[in-house]
């Protein structure tokens, strides 16, 4: 009776009629953020794109998504609290039909703007959390009162009548305390608990050596997740769990946002339009709503044409059953992997290129990288990234950056 | 489930018309899923105020025709309150 709402992608090329409706909005509202999170999915030069959408831009692209048929919207960052005009955003968003999602760290929230925002009609707070302890969770983030203000703003979500999911990515670092981070957010009345090992783009490709987990480590977190299903169920909690195992990991890939340019849509702070929040680390142009309306970018676009359907496929890909079910894998992590934008994803078993994971993983298993060695996400090292690009680029305007985080690997 | 008990959408959760894609939806926390015209015709009456008893006397009003309307209702309802978009508001026991 009930229909998922899976895209069929049955097409070898794309045209108009074929092209589902953009159904998922993110608008990243700004890259500023308080905290230095070294697994930020956010791209490395982020300091390049100061020049943020207004509010009438923003609302704009808000009015043109929904007619196209947007339903889902999440606002996102950088940290989307530090934008005034979230309120304003929000309501007219809400107004509009959206179902309104505000994925935050919780810093800059209030109990008052927890009250604004409910008002202005949003329907779903998601906090995220680095760790169970503020110790490590201030080692990771570079906040001493941030891991105090989310634990008291992840309550006050509740106590305002909020569904709550609180969100963690997993690493090296705070894996083995998935026990205490869930036991946390059983005690802060989550309705859901997204335990989200980090996938490796943004800063996190730039951080991997440092973050990715041993096999061991994953085998027993997801052990003690079970385990903690089980408690749970036994005294009727109704708290779900899921558990994200990094694609690394995998044989299979994932169907990344369901397909290129299928129901997924993502605004940047400065109007960019990208079919992923991560894509801007490939080496192609996007367009941006202060140029081109977004039905234009959607459905006409030569950025969001290019992967769409599965004539650019490589043959290993056209020829493989799965092709329109996992779409070919992710595109940033074929380029970020492989150099090769029209690669099959690594991740694959069938790839050629599949050993380069299984060799870092078995890699990292040797090493004992520290917590001191990750890299924060800030404006400084931001820059120092441009910099060390331009340099090794014989002053080329345009970064490549898969090559930043292998040139960083080196020195 | 009894017929007389009164179910409505659990908080945070809507229902909501998309002319884009011809279809109710249940919109959530980062979800959405597309139902068929049958569920989408038994969910709008979901409202917190009418028993399962009464929704289904109200589509027998509304759909004369339809023969297997009753156990559709419950099925559905069955379903949608086992994906967690239901809540009980009010049991009725035997």
């Amino acid at each position: 009776m009930v229909n998922g709402n899976t895209v069929n992608q049955n097409r070898a090329s794309p045209t108009a009629e074929a092209i589902s409706p953009p159904l998922w909005l993110l608008a990243e509202l700004t890259y500023r953020c308080p905290l230095q999170c070294a697994y930020c999915s956010n791209p490395l030069a982020f300091t390049r794109y100061q020049n943020e959408l207004d509010t009438e831009a923003w609302f704009s692209v808000l009015r043109q998504a929904r007619a196209m048929g947007s339903a889902q919207l999440g606002f996102s960052g950088g940290e989307p609290l530090i934008r005034q005009d979230l309120e304003a955003l929000v309501s007219e968003a809400r107004t509009l039909g959206f179902y309104t999602n505000l994925l935050t760290s919780g810093v800059g929230l209030t109990a008052q703007r927890v009250d604004a925002l409910a008002e202005a009609g949003l329907d779903h707070i998601q906090i995220s959390l680095q760790a169970a302890d503020p110790e490590l969770a201030q080692a990771l983030a570079g906040s001493a009162k941030a891991h105090a203000n989310k634990l008291a703003m992840a309550k006050a979500v509740k106590a305002a009548g909020y569904p709550m999911v609180l969100n963690v990515v997993l690493h090296r670092h705070n894996i083995d305390q998935v026990g205490d981070l869930i036991a946390l957010c059983d005690e802060l009345g989550a309705d859901a608990v997204e335990l989200a090992n980090c996938q490796y783009y943004g800063w996190a490709f730039l951080n991997r050596q440092a973050l990715m987990p041993t096999r061991e480590q994953l085998v027993r977190a997801e052990a003690e997740t079970n385990r903690w299903r089980e408690t749970l169920a036994a005294r009727g909690r109704d708290m779900s769990l899921l558990f994200v195992v990094p694609d690394y990991f995998e044989q299979a890939p994932k169907a990344c946002m369901g397909g290129w340019g299928s129901i997924f849509m993502t605004v940047a702070p400065d109007g960019a339009v990208l079919p992923c929040h991560s894509a801007r680390e490939l080496p192609m142009a996007f367009p941006n709503v202060k140029e081109t309306s977004l039905k234009d970018i959607w459905y006409q676009s030569d950025a969001f044409n290019r992967f769409r359907g599965t004539q650019w496929m490589p043959t290993l890909c056209q020829q493989c059953d799965e092709r329109d079910k996992d779409h070919g894998g992710c595109r940033c992590q074929a380029y970020l992997l492989t150099g090769d934008i029209n690669a099959t994803d690594p991740v694959c078993q069938h790839s050629p290129q599949h050993g380069l994971l299984e060799s870092l993983i078995a890699e990292n298993a040797q090493s004992t990288p520290e917590q001191a060695s990750l890299i924060p996400r800030n404006a400084r090292q931001s820059k120092q990234l441009q910099t060390k690009q331009l340099q090794s680029q014989d002053g080329s305007a345009e970064p490549s950056p898969r090559q930043t985080p292998e040139l960083i690997y080196r020195q | 489930m009894a017929q007389q008990d009164i179910y409505q959408l659990r908080r945070g959760w809507r229902l909501q018309w998309e002319a884009i894609q011809g279809c109710h939806v249940i919109l959530y926390p980062e979800g959405m899923v597309k139902l068929s015209t049958t569920a989408g015709a038994i969910l709008e009456q979901v409202d917190g105020r009418q028993s399962v008893a009464d929704i289904i006397a109200t589509l027998q009003r509304r759909y004369p025709g339809a023969e297997t309307l009753t156990d559709d209702v419950v099925q559905f309802i069955e379903e949608a309150r086992s994906n967690g978009w239901l809540t009980v508001k009010e049991v009725h026991c035997g």
